[in-house]
């Protein structure tokens, strides 16, 4: 029984890893839908870019310096195609969300094309940084160091976001641009810098995301259709546009991941279309979305 | 909105000229043509949601797939029987819109269009896990040439003339849906659902009955690329499917008889004929002429021709 107890605290852990990167991943695309009303289809294509640049840059086993560089070139490069969607999606203001969502689906189709062409159709596998590919002793079990580093790093990030969004100035502004994009730019101030803003560092996190995500999922042609649609559970159930409703759907998503393979590996993708069918038909915006005005 | 040719009898016409194509194509050409075909009406169907209702589905790929696997399975395993098989994918094309509309159809905006996208994703992942059934990720192969009235229809002009034969039935059906007070009750949700609440009309059943007839004319798509292919693999299911066809809709022109099918016939062009002389690179094709469409020919290239002709 003890036993049981204690595969089930494993999983537990692995929830909490995959919910951790779940996280840094779907909450740049909530606050980006919840500000400019874009569902960006491209998110899970700027994923797999961070995870192709973790090998690029590491190779299977990367030294810290190159870790770090994938990441210091994941975050740049992330936040200069977040800034150019931006730009792309702000022309198509006008038009309907749903033009917006296929502009990013396939600028998607372009981007996940050229990957393959530069990486190859293999499947990378890719090792943690020195010193964090062991694995230490947890309740019995042994349990990568990698997984627990995860773990942290999303606290923190989490923890950081929301001290940002929530106590800042800055997150004040993006508060009130989520809110009523119209009052702010009636107050004076020129949203349209906020939303790129937004964009820019949503997709520097998603690519940041990748690069962290490459210990765990590699990189691989098809990678990028996976992660998207686990973000954008994350953002259903949390609510568009709300760093809290993000936290809480990654983490929720994470668990059923991670015990649904554990214990009904078969099942895992019915749980998961479950639980997202089952906040739409009680809460259709979400656990926390807030029931702003007309959106379509 | 409901564009239809000049005339009644354009359509027959149409269906006439088409059947002649297989006559001067080669084997290969045949073959194209009737995988354009299938690709098509799948693009069709997907229209009755995207065009008609204004339900944007990004998990079309399912009910076709689901139909392509029903009837690959049924050739396999119980009768060579081709249109048996197309009843087969129609109904399971059908069953899995009805299960997944029932939900999805509650959700709009983007909200359905993620909620088709994790549909196209389960059914994929189900392809895959469901050996017994699919062959997981090695498809479900050595499907045998279907028959029609006991002869085997392995000549591939033959073949494209079959597959035309069952595109035309699911064009007619279309067609008939979208004329009937169905696909005007369908054209009101999509321009304004509370109004027609307001009229008393059970929108939720109104689109999940478009819902379903999609699903089933998409379903026998799927039978029809399956009878085709000899050969249903899970990306028969999921993005790689569902994506090309919206892509199709959008490229062709939403909401007009001929557009999708038009659209399916450029994307199949570009992806399987084009594509191996690019090196492989037919999706990044695709993906460009995509972009170009939805930036600099809103409506799709179907609106081209009224501009031009107005």
């Amino acid at each position: 029984m003890f036993a049981a107890l204690d595969v089930h605290a494993i999983s537990l852990l692995n929830g909490l890893a995959i919910g951790s990167l779940l996280f840094i991943l779907a909450v740049g695309l909530s606050l980006i839908f919840g500000m400019m009303d874009v569902l960006n289809l491209a998110h899970g294509v700027l994923f797999l870019a961070g995870a192709y640049v973790a090998w690029w840059l590491g190779g299977p086993s990367p030294s810290w310096a190159g870790f770090a560089a994938a990441l210091a070139v994941a975050s740049a490069g992330g936040a200069l195609s977040g800034a150019g969607l931006a730009l792309l999606v702000a022309r198509l203001a006008r038009r309907s969300h749903l033009d917006q969502a296929l502009l990013t689906l396939g600028l998607t189709l372009i981007a996940a094309d050229a990957l393959s062409a530069v990486f190859g159709d293999d499947v990378h596998a890719i090792n943690p940084p020195p010193g964090l590919g062991s694995s230490v002793a947890v309740l019995g079990h042994a349990y990568p160091v990698y997984r627990l580093a995860l773990i942290g790093l999303g606290a923190a990030l989490a923890a950081a976001l929301h001290a940002v969004v929530d106590r800042t100035q800055l997150g004040a502004l993006i508060r009130a641009t989520v809110a009523d994009r119209e009052m702010v730019a009636a107050i004076g101030v020129d949203e349209r810098r906020v939303k790129l803003g937004v964009f820019a560092a949503g997709a520097a996190l998603a690519a940041i995301a990748g690069v962290l995500g490459a210990p765990v999922y590699g990189a691989r042609p098809g990678l990028d259709g996976t992660v998207l649609i686990l973000a954008l559970v994350v953002v259903v159930i949390g609510g568009l546009g709300s760093v809290r409703g993000a936290l809480i759907g990654a983490l929720v998503i994470g668990q059923i991941e991670s015990l649904g393979r554990a214990v009904l590996a078969d099942l895992a993708s019915f749980v998961l279309f479950g639980a997202l069918a089952m906040v739409l038909i009680v809460r259709p915006r979400g656990l926390f979305g807030a029931p702003t005005g007309a959106r379509s | 909105m409901i564009a239809r040719g000049p005339g009644r009898a354009a359509p027959y016409a149409a269906i006439l000229a088409l059947a002649a194509l297989p006559l001067v194509l080669g084997d290969y050409g045949a073959t194209t043509f009737a995988r354009m075909l299938a690709f098509a009406l799948a693009a069709a169907s997907l229209d009755l949601l995207v065009g008609t209702t204004g339900l944007p589905s990004l998990g079309h790929g399912a009910c076709v797939g689901a139909g392509a696997y029903a009837a690959g399975w049924i050739a396999v395993h119980v009768t060579r029987s081709g249109p048996v098989a197309l009843g087969a994918a129609i109904a399971a094309g059908a069953l899995i819109a009805l299960v997944a509309g029932s939900v999805a159809v509650r959700a709009r905006g983007v909200f359905f269009l993620m909620l088709t996208l994790a549909l196209g994703e389960i059914v994929e992942q189900l392809a895959h896990s469901w050996r017994s059934v699919t062959g997981g990720s090695d498809g479900l192969y050595g499907i045998p040439a279907a028959q029609l009235a006991g002869i085997p229809l392995a000549e591939p002009r033959l073949l494209a003339w079959y597959v035309l034969g069952g595109f035309a039935a699911g064009m007619a059906v279309l067609g008939w849906v979208t004329g009937s007070p169905l696909g005007a009750a369908l054209r009101g949700i999509r321009d304004n659902e509370a109004r027609m609440r307001a009229l008393g009309y059970p929108t939720y059943r109104y689109k999940l009955a478009g819902f379903v007839i999609a699903g089933g004319i998409g379903g026998l798509a799927g039978g029809m690329l399956a009878a085709q292919q000899r050969l249903v693999t899970p990306a028969d299911v999921g993005f790689a499917t569902s994506v090309p066809l919206l892509v199709a809709v959008i490229v062709g022109g939403e909401a007009t008889a001929w557009g999708p099918c038009a659209g399916a016939a450029i994307v199949v062009a570009i992806r399987d004929v084009l594509g191996p002389s690019l090196g492989g690179h037919g999706a990044l094709v695709l993906g460009a002429v995509f972009v170009a469409v939805v930036f600099a020919v809103p409506g799709g290239l179907s609106r081209i021709g009224r501009r031009v002709a107005r």
